[in-house]
């Protein structure tokens, strides 16, 4: 089965990335867009069809190397 | 005295750190990501350069490496370990140094010489060095250090700020700071100081004629405190 993960910037850690798409957006002329913050989405196979043991695992790859902790939240979804 | 380079996949500056630590007086070997061992020695290295293509984040693949597990024991019984730029990288996502370095503030890849200071000489690495600013290279494009506000606080009590960027008169302000660094943060020791981390290259300033010579002092001083 596959488990999907989302890794995102911890609110107020900077985000170059996502303020120049940011900019970029409102220089197009989406000036409804107030601000934009870049993420990283996993697709994770995984050889179980027992999703709670997959999700376990999953969110141990998630502190052990998949986010920094320091700077980043996951969800698994 | 011996010394140990770690050679990762893109690694790119472990050569001209071999050259520097040998002209300085050090026996230097090279050693392989992949290898488990490393030799004895009184100072192992992580170079600068993109290991493993800065995948995921910068030195984190590097850091669950094969060799790393050495470095930990290594570093974690006081031996001394050095990580520049990227391998300052690798440090923080280890665990042996706090914090982590987020990309430069201006979105930019910076190249150029900067100025830093000394902040604690109370330690092997800079006890005794004769300058109290050097100027050396920077090449980087995450090299902001950010930590969280109590681990900045622990970083201060404990004297654990190595060096800051500053002017050519040791002034530290936000015009000088080249990347948005917290507190103009270019380099940090673990606590108790056999561990230091930095951004900035002191093997590329150990020829006059080439660039600054104040790696020199850096590298002359090192050994000498391992003597």
């Amino acid at each position: 089965m596959k488990i999907k993960v989302i890794v995102t910037l911890k609110d107020g850690v900077l985000d170059p990335q996502g303020k120049a798409i940011q900019q970029t957006l409102n220089g197009m002329n989406f000036s409804e867009v107030k601000e934009v913050r870049q993420g990283k989405y996993f697709d994770i196979e995984v050889n179980t069809e027992d999703e709670k043991k997959a999700k376990t695992k999953v969110e141990e790859m998630c502190k052990k190397l998949l986010a920094n902790l320091v700077i980043e939240d996951y969800k698994i979804l | 005295m011996k010394s140990a380079v770690i050679i990762f996949p893109g690694s790119n500056c472990d050569r001209d750190m071999d050259v520097a630590l040998k002209k300085f007086g050090f026996k230097n070997q090279m050693v392989w990501h992949n290898d488990h061992e490393i030799p004895k020695s009184d100072l192992i290295v992580l170079p600068g350069g993109f290991s493993y293509g800065d995948y995921l984040r910068c030195g984190s693949i590097a850091g669950k490496s094969k060799i790393i597990k050495s470095v930990v024991e290594f570093a974690n019984s006081g031996g001394l370990v050095l990580g520049i730029c990227n391998g300052f990288q690798i440090l923080t996502e280890t665990g042996l140094l706090p914090g982590v370095l987020l990309q430069n503030k201006y979105q930019k890849f910076i190249c150029k010489n900067v100025h830093v200071k000394i902040n604690n000489k109370e330690n092997k690495y800079f006890k005794n060095i004769k300058k109290e600013i050097l100027e050396l290279h920077i090449a980087h494009n995450e090299g902001n250090y950010f930590c969280s506000e109590d681990e900045l606080k622990s970083l201060i009590n404990n004297n654990q700020i190595a060096v800051t960027y500053c002017n050519e008169n040791g002034k530290e302000s936000d015009e000088v700071n080249p990347n948005g660094a917290l507190s103009n943060i270019a380099g940090i020791f673990s606590k108790n100081k056999n561990i230091l981390g930095m951004m900035p290259h002191p093997e590329r300033m150990i020829d006059k004629y080439l660039s600054s010579n104040d790696g020199s002092f850096f590298f002359e001083n090192l050994i000498e405190n391992l003597k």
